[in-house]
C-alpha cells in the first residue's frame, strides 16, 4: 500500500489557521445574548468604543474573549499533550483522559482546593497560580508514571495495562474525589463540581497567561525533541541505539504531559477526548512525523475545542453546559472505533 | 573532560586491504551475571575492521547478551574498547554515529512510509536536510528497498521491514568515517531463502568495505557461507574461534549442540556444510 498523505503539513497549518481565526470570530459573536457582528469587532476595537453600548462592550471583552482564548490555549495544550504520550506509550490510543493523567490531575486540584480553600477569599491568586496547578500537576505526574510503570515492559507497551491501569487509577481518583465533595464546605464543593466536568466558563486574565504562556512552552520544548519522539516510536532499545538519551527523554516528556494536562485541569477541568481524536485525525492528513505532527495538533486542538464550547453554550442556551460533556460526546464514538480498529493487536 | 574523548582517536586508511587486522572492538575478562546466573563467563576477544564475524552457539548461551554487553544495555564486568576508546566514555550521541544494531523485528504501529522510517536514521548527522534525502535514498538503494520508498510501513512484509531498518542503520553509520560497526541480531530469522542470502551478502559487503559486522546466526551453513570467521558460543564461553573452515567441525558442533553431524565441502562454493543426521 502506498501512502498517500491528504494534505502537506504546509497547507493544512494554513487551512487550520484561517478556519481558527474564523472560529474565533464567530465565538465572539456567537452567544445567549444576541451581539452583531460588528458590533462585537467594534467593541474589541478600543478607538471605536464610543457608540456601542457598555454592557455589549463588558460581555465581549470580560465573557467571551477570555473563554475563547481559553478555549483554544487548552485545546492546543490538551492535543499537543495527547500526541506526545501518543508517541511515548508507541499506541494510538494513549490520552490523557482514558489512561488516568486528567483524573489524577483533578484529585491534586481537589486536595489543593479542600486544603487550602480557606486562603481563596484572601489569596485567590496565590491560589490560582501556586498550589492548585502545582497540586494538579503533581497529582498528573504521579500517575503517569505509575501507568507507564504497569503498561511498558520490555516487549513495548501493553494496552490492555495501559487501559485497565488508567480504568482502575480513575475509579481510585474518582472515589477520592467522591470523598472530598463528601467532606467539602460550599465554597470547596463549588470549585470541586467543576473539576469533574470541564468547563471554560471560569476565563479569566490571570488565567489566560499561565495557559499561553504553559503552551509556548509545551509547544517549544516539544518541538525541539520531535526527532527523538519520531526515534522512539520504533522502539526504545532502537531509540537507545540511536543515540538517544532515553531515560531522560521519556522523563521529560512525561513531567511536561504533567504540567501541561495539570494546568489546563487546574483552570478548566477535566475536558478528554481532545488528546485522543486530534492527534489522531492530524495523522492520518500529514502522517505521523512529529515535526509536522505537533504545529497541526495544537491548531487543530484549539479549533474542536473552540467549536465545542460554541456548542456547549449554544445548543441548551441561555444554559451553560460543560464543555466535558460535549468533547465526550463527540470522543467516546470516536473511542470505540479506534478500539474496533485496533481490536487484533489488543 | 568528555570532549578529550569524543573523536576516536584512529587512524584513516586509503585500502580496503590495509583494513583487515586493525582491531575495532575489544573485550577483555568480560563477565554478565543476570539473576545470579552467569550468562557471559570470562569472555576476551577483538573484532577488526573488514571482518563478519557469525556468533553461533545453541539457545540461551549468551550470544545476544553479548551483543547488549558492546552496546551497553546490559551492565557487564570487565572492559569492551570500541575504536581503542573505553566504551564508558563514548557520549551516546557519537558512538551512534559509529555503532549501529539492526533489530531483530520492530514493531512500528504508526504509518510512516519507508523513506521516513529511514531518514530516522539521520537524526543525530551534522547534515543538510536535502543531503539527508541523497543519503537516505542511497542507502535504500543499496539494501534494495528504494523501490518500496512510498510504501506504508507496517504493510511491508517482514523481510522488507528489515531491510528498511538495514538502510536505517547505514543512514545513522553515514558519518562513521572508516569507523563502523554494524552488530546484527539474528537477521535471517524472519526471512524466506533469497532474503536471507541478500541480507548476509550485504553484510558481508559492508565489511568488505572496512565495516565490522557481527551476526548473530542460527543457521551453520549460512554461517559458513558469508562469515570470515565463526565464533562458537556454549554455556558463556567461546568454544571456537577460527575460519569456517577450521571451526565447523563435526566433534566440535557435536559437543556443543548436543546432535550428531556430519560435515562436507560444499560442492561449488568449498565451504562446509553441515548436516544433521
Amino acid at each position: 500500500m502506498t501512502v498517500s498523505r491528504a494534505l502537506s503539513a504546509k497547507s493544512l497549518c494554513i487551512i487550520s489557521a484561517i478556519a481558527l481565526y474564523l472560529t474565533t470570530v464567530a465565538s465572539i459573536t456567537v452567544g445567549p445574548m444576541s451581539i452583531s457582528f460588528t458590533d462585537s469587532i467594534q467593541s474589541l476595537l478600543p478607538l471605536t468604543n464610543a457608540d456601542i453600548p457598555n454592557h455589549i462592550t463588558m460581555i465581549v471583552q470580560q465573557v467571551r474573549l477570555p473563554r475563547t482564548l481559553l478555549a483554544i490555549a487548552v485545546g492546543g495544550i490538551l492535543a499537543i499533550c495527547g500526541a506526545v504520550m501518543q508517541g511515548l506509550f508507541r499506541n494510538p490510543l494513549a490520552d490523557p483522559g482514558i489512561i488516568g493523567v486528567s483524573s489524577g490531575a483533578a484529585l491534586g486540584a481537589a486536595i489543593a482546593i479542600v486544603l487550602f480553600g480557606g486562603l481563596a477569599s484572601h489569596y485567590p491568586t496565590l491560589l490560582l497560580f501556586g498550589t492548585v496547578p502545582m497540586f494538579a500537576c503533581f497529582g498528573g505526574a504521579l500517575i503517569t508514571f505509575t501507568v507507564y510503570r504497569l503498561g511498558t515492559g520490555s516487549n513495548g507497551t501493553s494496552v490492555t495495562m495501559m487501559l485497565l491501569a488508567g480504568v482502575a487509577i480513575s475509579a481510585l481518583a474518582g472515589a477520592a474525589l467522591g470523598l472530598l465533595n463528601y467532606f467539602a464546605d460550599d465554597q470547596a464543593l463549588r470549585d470541586l463540581s467543576l473539576w469533574t466536568m470541564g468547563s471554560l466558563a471560569g476565563a479569566n486574565p490571570q488565567g489566560l497567561w499561565l495557559a499561553f504562556t504553559t503552551l509556548v512552552i509545551l509547544f517549544t520544548l516539544y518541538y525541539r525533541d520531535a526527532d527523538k519522539i519520531n526515534a522512539m516510536l520504533l522502539g526504545e532499545s532502537e531509540a537507545r541505539h540511536m543515540g538517544i538519551n532515553v531515560q531522560t527523554l521519556k522523563r521529560r516528556l512525561i513531567v511536561l504531559a504533567a504540567v501541561g494536562v495539570g494546568v489546563t485541569v487546574a483552570l478548566a477541568g477535566m475536558i478528554g477526548f481532545i488528546g485522543l481524536i486530534v492527534p489522531h485525525v492530524s495523522r492520518m492528513l500529514i502522517g505521523p512525523n512529529y515535526k509536522t505532527l505537533l504545529p497541526v495538533t495544537v491548531l487543530l486542538g484549539a479549533l474542536l475545542l473552540l467549536f465545542a464550547d460554541m456548542l456547549a453554550r449554544t445548543v441548551v442556551a441561555p444554559l451553560d453546559m460543560p464543555v466535558g460533556i460535549v468533547t465526550a460526546l463527540i470522543g467516546a464514538p470516536f473511542f470505540v472505533w479506534l478500539l474496533i480498529k485496533q481490536k487484533g493487536r489488543i | 573532560m568528555l570532549a578529550l574523548f569524543t573523536q576516536p582517536k584512529n587512524m584513516t586508511h586509503d585500502s580496503i586491504g590495509q583494513y583487515r587486522g586493525s582491531t575495532s572492538v575489544s573485550v577483555n575478562h568480560l563477565s554478565v551475571e543476570l539473576n545470579r546466573r552467569t550468562i557471559l563467563d570470562d569472555m576476551s576477544f577483538e573484532l577488526n575492521k573488514g571482518e563478519f564475524t557469525a556468533l553461533l552457539g545453541p539457545n540461551g548461551t549468551g550470544k545476544s547478551t553479548l551483543l547488549k554487553a558492546i552496546t551497553g544495555e546490559l551492565a557487564a564486568h570487565g572492559d569492551i574498547k570500541l575504536f581503542n576508546q573505553p566504551r564508558q566514555y563514548w557520549r551516546s550521541e557519537d558512538l551512534a554515529r559509529h555503532l549501529g544494531v539492526l533489530p531483530q523485528s520492530s514493531t512500528l504501529s504508526f504509518n510512516f512510509t519507508s523513506r521516513e522510517v529511514v531518514s530516522l536514521g539521520g537524526i543525530g548527522l551534522n547534515i543538510l536536510n536535502h543531503q539527508l534525502e541523497q543519503v537516505v535514498a542511497n542507502n535504500m538503494e543499496k539494501a534494495d528497498v528504494l523501490h518500496l520508498a512510498d510504501r506504508s510501513y507496517p504493510t511491508l512484509s517482514g523481510g522488507e521491514k528489515q531491510r528498511v531498518h538495514f538502510a536505517r542503520v547505514l543512514t545513522q553509520l553515514e558519518q562513521s568515517g572508516d569507523n563502523k560497526v554494524i552488530l546484527l541480531d539474528e537477521p535471517t530469522s524472519a526471512l524466506d531463502l533469497r532474503h536471507q542470502h541478500s541480507t548476509l551478502a550485504l553484510a558481508k559487503a559492508l565489511a568488505k568495505q572496512g565495516a565490522t559486522v557481527v551476526a548473530v546466526l542460527h543457521d551453520l551453513n549460512l554461517a559458513a557461507q558469508y562469515a570470515d570467521r565463526l565464533m562458537i558460543l556454549n554455556q558463556g564461553k567461546i568454544i571456537r574461534d577460527a575460519t569456517p573452515k577450521d571451526a565447523l567441525k563435526s566433534d566440535i558442533i557435536e559437543q556443543v549442540y548436543q546432535h550428531k553431524v556430519s560435515v562436507i565441502p560444499h560442492p561449488e562454493l568449498g565451504h562446509p556444510i553441515v548436516i544433521a543426521t
